[in-house]
């Protein structure tokens, strides 16, 4: 059975100019860097790391936003564009923002199909309206404006809008951290009954890692534009292997826990422009030695569980 | 909808109203008055004679009063007779209006349709080659003074070419459609690069600005062509804040228009506020500066309901 996506050895960079004449500098910022990673039918892959990482970057050339520096992209063993363009939608973190202000509802939903010139003008008001139920919105909705819906209520509009053209796989990048705690866990339950009643796959960008547990089947970890850690969900939260992927797993505030002694990474995270050599992470890593300043690691399986693949040299 | 636009017709007039006294009030303090302009060529009158004139023309009344009559008179629509032409005013005025009216409509729509689309090309790649070009062309058009650029077409268009006369509104026994469209080509296209230069600068910002956005983005992910995204989404959404400097600057478009229509010989209603303000013709300086009110008054109310018709978010009550 062939993957629902193939993403190989992908990169983007970006020509970074600064300074003015004549101290301009031309650099290039490595926003991802070489990440390979596949995602099966059906499937939530999540995509965590800090800000500035490369998650979102990595959602919009999966979402045929962006093209990318290097590498490939193959949805259902076929290169993007197309059908493919069709069958992966992308769902935004701002549902303030990312509504067109001058349109109603009915013609945000049915823009995918007017398009493409599916159906009719009936037939897509419809669909249209099928899809508002689906959601959760009132029926109404659909005569109204962005403006006249709240936070919660603009992301279901969003997440109707992707459902429109009946996608495979559905980029939803940090969709709930624009929303109130309590919206939060109502959207995610969407998302997750959409699923149950769709064979559809998310690739869920987040920070969250609360969320990511409740939802991922399986977590990519994203540091400085590499893929340091991929592995099953239950795995990863379990026994992380990378020292990043414990890092941040130790970041988690807790209730009830008390105060835990978690290594606090030090510093902040090297500018994407200016990589440090080796095993990115080595600045901040508590395990660094000699060989982690001149051998970048290899993705390769920890000790015992053939799938989780971290990049370390000192994994666990 | 249709309550908003009669209350809005409402408040127009009442503006007119209180602009009328204002200009009134102002008409009369300005030294001299029409018997003093009238009397100066005539060496030999009498005090008497003045005096008796005076009481004529109602000028021995205290302001107030002469104001009360002449608003009853205008409300019956009688607007006077103009001093300086010897006719009625609304006779000396309409050929004027409506002159002006064709040279701002057609300025109008040409530098907000050249600036649209120069603007939204600028904006397509900021910083780029076709942008600063574009930029360039548009402070040009803002910084060049409108007599100058009146003066150069004159010289390349009539002089050098002889494409277009060099001046005044028709051929003697011409007057047909081709005949006005070639004396108002060039009044129409000085003014139209003039006010050109600043929309466009408008446009490219607004234009900017919205390109950023998220649902534009969003367009895109929709699988939206780059026309779609440009023309439904974003330039749409442009156009709300542009509308408003455009309507605004339709008031302003008078001024330049003065300068145009001196240059160009045509006999419009900045030339004629002009000469009835210097000449002391109350009549029809009042009744001019009122209809250029009313003009700015009623490009006001259309803005209003353009931005209804651009954003849903406005609802107009």
């Amino acid at each position: 059975m062939t993957a629902l996506l193939e993403v190989e050895a992908l990169s983007v960079h970006f020509p970074h100019v600064s300074g003015v004449w004549p101290r301009r500098r031309r650099q290039t910022l490595r926003a991802v860097e070489r990440v390979s990673l596949t995602m099966q039918e059906g499937e939530t892959l999540a995509l965590v790391g800090e800000s500035g990482s490369g998650k979102s970057t990595f959602g919009s050339v999966v979402a045929g936003l962006r093209r990318p520096t290097a590498g490939s992209v193959r949805f259902r063993g076929r290169p993007l564009g197309g059908a493919a363009e069709r069958a992966i939608q992308i769902v935004f973190q701002d549902p303030f923002s990312a509504l067109d202000p001058r349109m109603p509802v009915s013609d945000l939903i049915a823009e995918p199909l007017v398009i493409r010139r599916a159906g009719t003008r009936t037939e897509r008001r419809a669909r249209a309206a099928a899809l508002v139920e689906q959601v959760g919105l009132p029926a109404d909705a659909l005569n109204r404006y962005p403006h006249e819906f709240s936070g919660g209520q603009r992301q279901r509009i969003a997440i109707a809008r992707a459902l429109a053209p009946d996608p495979a796989l559905i980029v939803a990048d940090e969709p709930l951290s624009a929303l109130d705690v309590s919206v939060q866990s109502q959207i995610l339950n969407l998302l997750k009954s959409i699923q149950e009643r769709r064979a559809l796959g998310y690739l869920f960008i987040s920070h969250d890692l609360g969320v990511v547990h409740h939802l991922a089947d399986r977590v990519a970890v994203l540091y400085l534009g590499r893929l340091v850690e991929i592995a099953p969900a239950s795995d990863l939260f379990a026994r992380p292997s990378h020292p990043y992927t414990q890092a941040l797993l130790e970041a988690v505030p807790r209730i009830g826990g008390g105060r835990r002694r978690g290594r606090v990474l030090k510093s902040e995270m090297p500018s994407p422009l200016d990589p440090p050599p080796g095993c990115v992470f080595h600045p901040r890593c508590p395990k660094a030695q000699a060989i982690c300043r001149s051998e970048p690691p290899a993705l390769a399986p920890a000790p015992g569980r053939p799938f989780q693949l971290a990049a370390c040299h000192f994994k666990d | 909808m249709a309550g908003f636009i009669l209350r809005r017709v409402l408040q127009t007039f009442l503006v007119l109203l209180v602009m009328s006294f204002v200009i009134y009030g102002l008409i009369g303090l300005m030294p001299g008055d029409p018997l003093d302009t009238m009397l100066a060529s005539v060496p030999n009158v009498t005090p008497d004679v003045i005096a008796h004139l005076k009481q004529i023309y109602g000028l021995d009344q205290p302001l107030m009063g002469r104001y009360w009559h002449w608003l009853v008179a205008a409300l019956h629509g009688d607007l006077g007779y103009s001093r300086t032409h010897s006719q009625p005013v609304l006779t000396v005025l309409a050929p004027a209006l409506l002159q002006t009216c064709k040279l701002m409509l057609a300025s109008f729509v040409v530098s907000v349709a050249l600036s649209l689309a120069l603007g939204v090309i600028a904006a397509l790649r900021p910083g780029g080659a076709v942008d600063a070009g574009i930029s360039l062309f548009a402070f040009a058009g803002l910084s060049v003074p409108v007599f100058w650029l009146a003066l150069v077409m004159i010289l390349l268009f009539a002089v050098r070419l002889h494409w277009l006369p060099a001046s005044g509104m028709g051929d003697i026994g011409g007057g047909g459609l081709a005949d006005q469209v070639r004396h108002l080509a060039m009044p129409v296209a000085t003014l139209a690069l003039a006010t050109a230069g600043g929309f466009t600068r408008y446009v490219r910002a607004a234009m900017i600005e919205t390109m950023r956005m998220d649902f534009v983005r969003t367009a895109r992910a929709k699988g939206a062509g780059e026309t779609r995204v440009l023309l439904r989404h974003a330039l749409r959404n442009a156009l709300i804040p542009v509308v408003t400097v455009m309507a605004l600057s339709f008031g302003t478009l008078f001024s330049g228009a003065l300068v145009t229509e001196t240059m160009f010989a045509q006999y419009g209603m900045g030339k004629m506020i002009y000469d009835s303000i210097l000449g002391n013709d109350y009549n029809l300086a009042l009744a001019g500066l009122l209809f250029a009110t009313l003009i700015t008054l009623l490009s006001n109310l259309a803005a209003d309901l353009a931005y209804a018709w651009l954003d849903p978010r406005i609802a107009l009550r």
